[in-house]
Order: C-alpha cells, then structure tokens, then sequence
C-alpha cells in the first residue's frame, strides 16, 4: 500500500516546513478554506468513516457535529497528544517526523468544528517532539497558516502546545481538560459531554494526533478514496500499528485498518525475535485491553474485528510475548502500572488497582494462596464500570483476561513457587 | 522571583490562557528549568501569581510524577520498566545501572552527579530497553551502550 500518514518521515528535515509545503503541504487548508464550509467539511469526515485513533474508535465526523453551530462562547479544540497508553508510540513518530501535518490536521479540524483555539496537550517527557512542535508553530504563524485572519480567509485560529508533566490520566479526555485548567488531571462525569460543556465550560473536542493528521488526506483527496482503503465501511482508512516485545523488528508500520495479525507479526515485524522461541499471546490494543493466546491470533486488527475476538484495537499498541514469557510477571507489570496512574477519585479503582497489584506481587513471588485467582477476578468484575473514568475498566480487563486464559500458570506459581515457564533468562544484549 | 527573564516568560505564558490557572503546569515547567526542581517558596510565588491557594499548587506538584520535589542528580536517569521494556530486557538493565551507579533505584549518588528512578512507559517500546537521561532518550540498549554513554559524561 502507498504509504500515506508515513509518507514524511524518513524525508532529510521532513519537520521542516519548507519539505512539508514541497509535498503539497498546507494546500488541503487552503482548499478547505476556499471551497468548504466547516459542516461540508464534517460532512465530508463523516462520509469518509473515519473513526477516532485514540482507543474508543468513535466517528470522528460525528463527535464534531455536536459541537454547536451557532456558539454563544468560544469553541476548542484539544489536539490529545498525550501518549501514554503502554505499547503505544506512533503519535511520537507524527510529532517528531512530520509536525506540519499534525498541525494542519489541528487547524483543519478547527475550523470544521468552529474554534477559536486549538490546544495541543502533549506528554512532558516527549521533549524532542516538544521542541519540533515549538519550531513548526513559530513556522505556521510566521506564514499565516495560524493566528488571524488565516490565509486571508477571514477565519482566526490560535495553536497553543501545553506540556504535561507526568500523568497517563491526562490522556483520558475530560482528566487533560481539567489538567489543562490548572489542576490535578481528575476526570470528570459525562455528560456533561465536552462538546456541551467542555475546556473552562465552553464546546470542545478532542481528537487524538493520528485521527487528526488523517484529515487532510481526505479533504485533499476525498471521502470516497479513504473509504477504498481497508474494511468498508466501518473500519477505513490507513493506520499506525505499534509493534513491540518478542519480534524480530519492532517500530511504528502503516497499514490499511484490518491488517492481520499474523501477517504483521511474521511479514512485516520479520517474526519471532527467537525462532526457537514460538508465540505465547498478544496484547493487541495497549495494555489496556484483553490479551489474545496464540490460538487466538488469526484476527484483524481493526475495531470490529477484535470486538468480535473479545478484545479491542484500543491504540493499535501490539505487544508480542514468546513462549518464555511468565504471563503472571508480564501481568503484574501492567497492574503495576494501573495502581500507579490511578488518580485516586473513585474508591474501586484507586483501591482496586492497588489490591489487584499487591495480590498479584504475591502470586509472582511465590506466596499466593489458592484463592487468589478467584479473588483477582472478583476485584476486576468489582471496579469495572463502577469508576469515573474509563481507567478503572483499562485495569481491570487485562487482570481478567490474563487469569481466565493462562489460569494453569497462575496456579502453578501458587502450588510450586516457581515459573510454568522455567527459570527466567532475558538479556537485553539481542 | 528569579529575576526579570523569569518574569517575562511567565507573563507570556499567562496572555496565552483565558484563565491565568491554565498557565499553572507551564509556569511550574519554567520554575523548574529554572531552579531544577519546584521548591515551597516557588508554589508559594506561582500560587500568588496565578490567584490560587499555595495548596492548590502543591497539590498539583505532588500529583504529576514529573515535578521534582527535591534536587536530582546532574544526570538523572529514568529507565522504564513498563511491559515491552520488560520483555526486552530493562529489568536486567536496571540492574546493570544499578551497579555501575553503585545506587538503587530513586536513589542519588553521593557526589551529586547522578540520580536514577524506573518509570511506566516512556512511548519508546519499539526501541527497547531504553533509558531517559535528562532531556533525552537513548534507545536499543546493550550493557556496552549504557557504558559508553554514563562514562563519558563530565
């Protein structure tokens, strides 16, 4: 496939705006500007199917026509460049190899929904894409691409690039826009919805880096063309795929949306890091979501594929273990990540989180007791959908998952004190 | 505080919000480029600035995991330890860090030049194991890379 989002990135100063304008950058916002009103230009998103990249993987086209169009306050738009889920870094890739696209994807989208400002939330520790975003806005002002009255179409739009400074609820869309104001990142219950009541009350969306930067392509070239690529007409478009763990070659690839897996494991990522070493599981989506056995992997990775497989595409987020990882130490990991980022509002997922990972330390210890297994299952089913937030659920899914699928190694640890999988051996040398 | 730059640059920062509060994790980051880390004296001043209780401000420097609290090394090493990392090594990494720096994790070393934490994902896990030395990522690491990068450091 004709690489499309990536098409950039390994260009000489791709983050440059002079190398972005020679590939015919900035000409859908100028083509926008002249021949589209904002709701043609939803309209034409919402034709395109387009769904969010985030995670939820929600109609773009359709979040923004619920902003209002007629607004009494200000609108906003969020850029979410938070980055946070584990196993997920593509939106890094966009920001450091092609910010341009990002920000014309930002002022796109602004404009489609009415805003004044385009706020671009974007992790602290990402201080490499920080300062290339810093460069490229200095840029687009300096151009008229951004600011007032931009490219003399009448329509004003500021982009202001906010850093974070170290909270995965941040990325939680109502958690950044509190963050944003000037407070802990709580989030907040919907509704009120963001576009009713969103950044100091006023309408608001937020879409994520990789859903935005797919906008121009289809202001340029169409919502017919985008609907072309991978499975119409629910699950189109290109998309980034995150590759890590046991494979010969980890990195972000570009694909149409309903890649199989197998096929990107073993063609594109080269296979197995060991041959000797075969395939255990898979967590396709970021830690978030269900893990997958091996059995399970002759799926798609789009949404609809994986909602069937009982998982979710999530973050595109692929995380390939081998046959010699410990499933109760990977799981471990990740609770420990959860009791970690727990904000702390909601009592399930803040003791939850936090019991989930201390019963799971046992088990990997060796000190587990029988009913630990049941337990885990009974703290997950007891967090899911009783929190604030969807970070409770993120928590609790893969516990689940984890326990139900690979229950024999869980045991194991509990009755032998030691790994199903044997004495563990990983050098990081290869 | 800091002087007239300092103050300048906060300013900038606050026209850029409709709500001076927004300005709080920006102006936080300048203090702590500043100084190197966010003291009490500095919520003190940044809550005066941006009308809110020095409470609200120290509530948000002990809720994001990235405002220092304390002085950190010269070099502060973050090694992520989050699941990719995992499988790829960083545990074994840790520990080889831990060694050379002669300090265990959260821990800074006597003469001042070195702090290390562990930290959940860092978006590198393509290019795992990798640690975060101050600004900067270093990605694909082996024990000779790590070497090589903590010695020749002044």
């Amino acid at each position: 496939m004709e690489r499309i989002l990536t098409r950039n990135v390994e260009k000489r100063d791709s983050e440059t705006l002079a190398v972005y304008e020679a590939g015919g950058g900035y000409q859908a916002l100028l083509k926008a500007l002249r021949e589209l009103s904002p709701d043609q230009l939803t309209d034409e998103i919402k034709r395109s199917g387009l769904r969010g990249r985030g995670g939820a993987g929600f109609p773009t086209g359709v979040k923004w026509s619920f902003m209002p169009k007629d607004p009494k306050k200000p609108s906003y738009l969020i850029c979410n460049a938070d980055e946070s889920e584990p196993g997920t870094f593509k939106d890094r890739l966009l920001m450091e190899k092609d910010p341009h696209l990002m920000l014309e994807g930002c002022l796109l989208s602004s404009y489609a929904i009415r805003a004044s400002a385009c706020f671009v939330y974007i992790r602290g520790e990402y201080v490499h894409a920080t300062r290339v975003l810093e460069t490229a806005i200095a840029e687009a002002y300096a151009k008229g691409y951004a600011g007032r009255n931009i490219l003399g179409s009448g329509w004003s739009c500021e982009l202001v690039l906010h850093v974070g400074a170290g909270a995965y609820i941040c990325g939680e869309e109502t958690a950044l826009m509190t963050s944003l104001e000037g407070n802990r990142g709580y989030p907040r219950l919907k509704p009120p919805f963001p576009a009713q009541a969103g950044l100091w009350g006023c309408p608001t969306t937020i879409n994520n880096v990789e859903t935005l930067v797919n906008v121009p392509f289809i202001v340029e070239r169409g919502a017919d063309w985008f609907l072309g690529i991978g499975k119409a007409p629910k699950n189109t478009g290109p998309k980034l795929y995150c590759l890590s763990g046991h494979v010969k070659r980890p990195g972000v690839y570009e694909a149409p949306l309903g890649l199989p897996l197998r096929e990107l494991i073993y063609e594109i990522g080269g296979g197995m890091l060991r041959a000797d070493r075969p395939l255990k599981a898979v967590i396709p989506g970021g830690s978030s979501v269900p893990v997958l056995t091996a059995a399970e992997c002759d799926v798609d990775l789009d949404f609809d594929s994986l909602a069937a497989a009982g998982t979710m595409l999530g973050s595109a987020g692929i995380m390939v273990m081998d046959e010699t990882t410990c499933m109760v130490q990977a799981i471990e990991r990740i609770a420990h990540f959860y009791a970690h980022e727990s904000c702390g509002q909601c009592t399930p997922c803040r003791e939850g989180c936090g019991w989930m990972e201390k019963v799971l330390k046992r088990i990997e210890a060796g000190s587990g007791r029988n009913e630990d297994m049941d337990l885990l299952q009974s703290i997950a089913s007891n967090i899911q959908g009783n929190t604030i937030c969807p970070l409770g659920d993120a928590a609790a899914m893969p516990v689940a998952s984890f326990v139900t699928k690979f229950r024999d190694e869980f045991q194991y640890h509990v009755d032998h004190k030691a790994c199903l999988t044997g004495p563990r051996v990983r050098e990081f040398a290869g | 505080m800091y002087g007239p730059d300092f103050e300048i640059k906060v300013d900038q920062i606050v026209a850029r919000y409709p709500h001076p509060q927004a300005a709080l994790l920006p102006v936080l980051w300048v203090v702590q480029r500043t100084r190197g880390w966010v003291d009490l004296a500095s919520e003190e001043w940044v809550a005066e600035r941006l009308g809110v209780s020095a409470a609200h401000v120290h509530g948000a420097v002990t809720f994001y995991t990235m405002f220092k609290q304390r002085p950190s090394g010269k070099y502060h090493v973050q090694i992520c330890t989050t699941l990719s990392c995992m499988l790829r090594g960083c545990d074994e990494l840790l520990e080889h860090v831990e060694k050379k720096l002669g300090i265990r994790a959260g821990e800074t070393t006597p003469d001042g030049k070195f702090s290390m934490v562990r930290v959940e994902c860092l978006g590198s896990c393509g290019t795992a194991p990798m640690l975060q030395l101050n600004d900067d990522y270093h990605e694909n690491l082996t024990p000779e890379a790590v070497d090589r990068l903590l010695n020749g450091l002044p």
